[in-house]
């Protein structure tokens, strides 16, 4: 008996199984055909960085937050007189005191964990909904967000460092008359000596 | 066909050419059929990109099958490894010679050609062990010795329930059995073939027959739920494993002439053939020309059968197989002799 019935549970089961199939076979298909159809971002996706560079005033706390370390900050003070970008001030008025010669974000190494944007005093670095950006070399996945030439940076670097030579000239005069000693020399420590005493 | 070509060599050269033409064909567009069926099954697309709808799909992964280098295996048997695929598909096309496609187009309407067609069509397995052995890898011959075990056993089977058909036809030769079951669907001999009412009798052990002999079939094919010779995830590709380039193709394209091949068997044994459903109440519907398309048709319904059934089960274990064989089929097809033999005697 129990053999009829292992041929009855075979085919029955083998007929609700086609059954389900054939069903299936005039079913919508799920697929989204994407590069055609897209679907809707959520809001707050995060993808691709992007710095709005004018806003940026080179503080450097983006790059700290950064746990991979794939944001590169170098910035060059300002010379007093001198205007920070077009003009000098972000777009929510902060003065700007730095030129940032390099803002460097690497997106091989960019783990989209936002933590960059929060502590960004001016909110000019943001999450965007760009996330085909595949490159065929590593280079091609770090982007450059700072504006300046690297004529412009030279120039930046020299004018700094006529400034701090001319401060430093002007400290001199002014520590001069004072009769202040300019460099006040520490105890000079002989390492071979204390060397030789340990042995 | 000797009257319309004048000459019998002629005639005997020029019949298999569309046959050839047609597994080419066949194969080509069953590859896409299994794979856009699969798709809609798993409520996916498919392939869509190349053609409309992917209808050149197919004829671009056989050209670039034909552009791939030959590699082979370093300790391989140059010779058998070469020859094995050809012989998997000549042994399937040899069983195309006696499958009758209409009235005026069979290859050879041998007087044994069920017999002929179980016989060349098992030769196949003696190629598949060859391309196993050859290859000199652990899966491929474990994907050749699965095959023997399986096709062998299965075909028992095969032979027992295309003999109900036999029996009551009384003999071996194709067109004669589909001949015989001219003038509708209920002359079909999975309706008792021609006959007074009594052979009504027989419908549900003709059912039980034909649903055996597609059974078996199945496994002789590899095909889901028997594909264990080439069983993707435990032997990789079991016997096509070494094989690259065309002579892959080959035994795909064996694998899918050998799938027709049996799907038209079963149709002309149990579903009449190149017969039309409605005899000859439409005389236009049987036609030789439109017998090819009931032949074909019919043909193409039991390989999508094939595909469907492919989609839905997952493959069977080796002591299953066996089981389901030797236990089940085996015995059920013996006892469905024995009842249309004393349903002869009777008569």
């Amino acid at each position: 008996m129990k053999y009829f019935k292992h041929i009855y549970q075979a085919i029955s089961t083998i007929l609700i199984g086609m059954g389900i199939t054939f069903r299936h076979l005039f079913q919508k298909s799920v697929t989204i055909q994407y590069p055609e159809v897209r679907l809707q971002l959520p809001e707050r996706e995060r993808n691709r960085i992007f710095v709005n560079i004018d806003d940026c005033i080179g503080c450097d706390q983006c790059a700290r937050a950064c746990p991979v370390s794939c944001i590169t900050i170098e910035t060059i003070k300002a010379v007093p007189g001198d205007i920070v970008g077009k003009t000098g001030v972000t777009s929510q008025g902060k003065k700007k005191s730095l030129f940032v010669s390099k803002f460097e974000i690497d997106f091989g190494k960019c783990c989209f964990c936002q933590l960059c944007v929060f502590p960004c005093p001016t909110e000019c670095i943001y999450m965007t909904d760009v996330f085909e950006y595949s490159s065929y070399s590593r280079d091609g996945l770090i982007y450059q967000f700072s504006d300046m030439t690297p004529e412009m940076v030279e120039e930046k670097k020299k004018k700094l460092e006529e400034y701090n030579i001319e401060q430093a000239k002007k400290k001199e005069a002014a520590a001069k008359p004072a009769g202040k000693p300019v460099n006040i020399q520490p105890p000079e420590v002989k390492p071979s000596e204390g060397e030789n005493k340990a042995q | 066909m000797t009257e319309i070509f004048g000459s019998d060599l002629i005639a005997k050269i020029i019949i298999p050419i569309p046959i050839a033409l047609w597994i080419a064909l066949f194969a080509l567009y069953a590859v896409l059929a299994e794979r856009k069926i699969s798709a809609w099954i798993q409520d996916r697309v498919g392939p869509n990109r190349v053609g409309k709808w992917g209808l050149l799909q197919t004829i671009i992964d056989a050209i670039k099958l034909i552009q791939k280098e030959f590699v082979y295996p370093i300790r391989a048997d140059k010779l058998l490894f070469r020859i094995a695929p050809y012989l998997v598909f000549s042994a399937t096309f040899l069983g195309y010679a006696v499958i009758p496609f209409s009235s005026i187009y069979i290859g050879v309407d041998l007087n044994v050609g069920l017999f002929y067609f179980f016989a060349v069509t098992s030769l196949g397995v003696m190629a598949l062990l060859i391309a196993g052995w050859s290859s000199n890898n652990k899966y491929s011959l474990y994907g050749g010795m699965r095959s023997v075990a399986q096709i062998v056993s299965y075909e028992i089977p095969t032979a027992l329930s295309a003999l109900t058909v036999v029996m009551l036809s009384g003999t071996l030769q194709m067109q004669k059995i589909v001949m015989q079951q001219s003038g509708g669907i209920q002359n079909w001999f999975i309706f008792g073939g021609p006959g007074d009412v009594s052979k009504y009798l027989l419908v549900p052990f003709m059912l039980v027959s034909a649903v055996i002999l597609f059974i078996s079939t199945l496994a002789e094919t590899n095909r889901t739920p028997f594909d264990l010779p080439e069983a993707d995830s435990e032997l990789v590709a079991g016997v096509h494993l070494e094989y690259s380039g065309m002579m892959f193709a080959f035994f795909f394209l064996a694998e899918y002439a050998q799938m027709f091949a049996v799907s038209a068997l079963v149709s002309t044994l149990f579903f009449g053939g190149w017969q039309s459903p409605f005899g000859n109440l439409i005389p236009f519907l049987n036609t030789p020309g439109m017998q090819f398309f009931w032949s074909l048709i019919k043909g193409l319904f039991f390989v999508f059968v094939q595909i469907w059934l492919r989609w839905t089960l997952p493959r069977v274990r080796v002591d299953q197989l066996m089981n389901m064989c030797w236990k089940y089929l085996i015995p059920i097809s013996l006892a469905n002799i024995l009842i249309i033999g004393v349903y002869i005697a009777l008569k």
